[in-house]
């Protein structure tokens, strides 16, 4: 797909061969690098975490013990938790997409504090290689929530896996802030609040809720290091501390965490589709604010983690009732995304099949978040892998499959290559089908009474099992093929036209890769982010 | 914001009798919080403490951190804050207050 009212413009040196050298890498405060930087380090981290799945899903392929003892199966549940939502799934679109894009799409030439955003890369690799280094010294086995009292009382090594969530904590901070001040006082003078992109307004309010809550689960860790090694008695109820009250503090922070994890992603999803329906959004507004709704419902719904915790009655009823309200501002984003699409011309080019995918798996993982919220059906399904497969459904279905389509959008313009159409459709077919084959028997499973985090199961529960490894398999399959399929295209690929896809937001304007300073002179602003021009060669 | 006063927000500048008598607020307060924790008020003692400890870091966002005199948009930004940090602490007490 082309459009031909975009000329090419002339190029000028690129950000990739602006300096070269790995010390130029390592000192950049180009916030492109940086974003790339960042996509370096996560895709390793998603390796890493993906590994550990294989193992443990081929241990659940048959009941009893196959390939790991139950001790190493703990410990290799707990770091592909940490791992993937530490070191992948929070700072994933943000960093890497929100990095590169955020300034140009805004008409900037970079963030607002680009030597703070280089010290946020820097935490965040301090952060994962102190995971790393969780893993050689036995790595914790208390799943990636750290719950006292069991993190007190295990002798596994909780200081370093703590230290590195703490300390990456510190990245997002400083990411949240730098987006927010960017977007305050980087906009270009002639972008309006509502001249923003969507994916601009869903780094806003995820900005916010990084500033706000990450600072929240900081201090809890803190306070358990503190409780652990010098018995202050906070948590720990064995000197006088509340357990429960770590289960609070640690929500407060990391159900808000969801809504960073997936508002970047809802934001992307609001670029595809109406780039490839060739239509403007529908109910841009609505679509602005429910992300401001999401981000400040999102942070009122914690406990709803802790219906079996023992809180009072009281708390369990009103987090049950406040928890129905997030799901009218995802609806609302769902149905203006249906509306974009209706009577528009689709292209279903690679990213918007990726978006496709997400709009199908998000909605069953919603959906079924809605069951988890219900407090009568909490306490039958909680702690089972029902709640295992809503949150792949809403993670790896939501924030991932987004993750997959933002770099099958944006490559082009990142790199200046195009990958492989055929095999970018195949891979994503395939990880259709090896993502519901994985998740969608765990449902039933749990409905049924499977519970969550066992190493071993009885053989009613067989077949759910070893469909779901099965998945797996094919899972991987996609997600190598897609991969491939992109670094080859770096090598091999064929060049890149400046606006590919026939988008109407900044960075399609300037040059590919972007120079730079972002643009050869000054962006045009005279249309909005989702005016296309009527004829489109598709 | 008028222009006058986004000017004053730029410049202004805080005489020092005016920090050293927040310092010396400060100093009594922190007098009284100690005081305060000898004394047996029964269930009044958390609330004096958190009284106390609320009015001296008003004193510090407001004087030392300047909030005060700048302009409205940060206030804006610090109330933010404050309120989710209050809406936090209010819903973990329906746990706490009921359990």
């Amino acid at each position: 797909m082309t459009t031909a009212a975009v000329p090419l413009t002339p190029a000028v040196p690129d950000y990739l061969r602006a300096k070269q050298g790995l010390l130029a890498w390592l000192t950049t405060t180009d916030h492109k690098r940086i974003g790339i930087m960042y996509m370096i380090g996560m895709l390793v981290f998603f390796l890493f975490a993906a590994c550990m799945a294989i193992i443990f899903r081929l241990e659940l392929y048959s009941p009893g013990q196959q390939l790991v003892e139950n001790d190493v199966y703990n410990r290799l549940l707990t770091l592909h938790g940490v791992a993937m939502i530490f070191l992948f799934i929070i700072p994933g679109i943000p960093a890497v997409f929100g990095n590169f894009f955020l300034p140009i799409m805004i008409g900037a030439e970079d963030v607002a504090f680009p030597r703070l955003n280089l010290l946020s890369w820097y935490c965040y690799l301090i952060g994962g290689l102190l995971a790393l280094v969780a893993v050689m010294t036995g790595g914790p086995d208390t799943g990636w929530t750290f719950y006292v009292p069991y993190s007190m009382s295990t002798e596994h090594n909780v200081l370093i896996p703590m230290a590195a969530a703490f300390i990456l904590g510190w990245s997002s901070i400083l990411t949240g802030l730098n987006f927010v001040t960017t977007v305050h006082r980087m906009r270009s003078k002639e972008m309006g609040w509502f001249q923003m992109p969507l994916f601009i307004w869903s780094l806003y309010a995820t900005g916010w809720v990084q500033l706000l809550a990450t600072p929240v689960v900081g201090i809890t860790l803190v306070l358990v290091l503190l409780d652990k090694y010098v018995g202050v008695a906070i948590f720990n109820p064995a000197s006088g501390g509340d357990p429960i009250l770590y289960q609070h503090m640690f929500w407060i922070y990391s159900h808000p965490a969801v809504y960073i994890m997936i508002l970047p992603a809802m934001g992307v999803v609001s670029e595809i589709i109406p780039t490839f329906s060739r239509k403007t959004i529908f109910g841009y507004k609505f679509i602005a604010f429910s992300s401001i709704a999401i981000a400040s419902i999102g942070s009122l719904v914690w406990a709803h983690h802790m219906f079996t915790s023992g809180m009072a009655d009281v708390a369990r009823i009103v987090f049950s009732f406040l928890t129905f309200f997030v799901a009218v501002p995802s609806a609302v984003k769902v149905f203006n995304w249906l509306a974009t699409m209706y009577k528009g011309s689709i292209y279903l080019g690679p990213p918007m099949v990726w978006a496709l995918t997400f709009i199908f798996l998000f909605s069953i993982g919603g959906l079924t978040g809605l069951i988890n919220g219900a407090l009568s059906l909490d306490l039958h399904i909680h702690d089972t892998s029902f709640v295992v497969a809503h949150f792949h459904y809403t993670m790896f279905g939501g924030t991932i499959v987004i993750f997959f389509a933002a770099m099958h959008y944006w490559w082009p313009k990142m790199f200046g290559r195009l990958y492989n159409m055929r095999s970018a459709y195949v891979a994503a077919g395939l990880f259709f089908i090896g993502f519901n084959l994985t998740y969608f028997p765990l449902f039933i499973a749990g409905m049924r009474g499977m519970p969550r985090r066992y190493a071993d199961y009885l053989p009613e529960y067989l077949v759910y099992h070893r469909l779901s490894t099965i998945g797996s398999w094919i899972l991987v399959s996609s997600i190598l093929l897609m991969l491939g399929n992109l670094l080859h295209s770096l090598f091999k690929g064929r060049r890149a036209e400046d606006n590919p896809w026939g988008g109407a937001t900044l960075e399609w304007q300037t040059q590919t890769p972007p120079p730079v300073l972002n643009f050869n002179g000054e962006p045009d602003l005279s249309r909005g982010p989702y005016e296309y021009p009527t004829e489109v060669e598709a | 914001m008028t222009q006058h006063e986004s000017e004053h927000a730029d410049h202004h500048v805080v005489p020092y009798g005016l920090y050293v008598r927040v310092w010396a607020a400060l100093l009594l307060l922190t007098a009284i919080t100690v005081t305060a924790s000898t004394l047996d008020m029964k269930h009044v003692t958390v609330l004096t403490a958190m009284v106390i400890a609320v009015s001296k870091a008003l004193l510090v966002l407001l004087y030392f951190m300047h909030i005060r005199f700048e302009k409205r948009i940060y206030v804006w930004m610090i109330l933010t804050v404050l309120g989710a940090y209050g809406v936090f602490i209010g819903l973990t007490f329906t746990d706490y207050w009921y359990r």
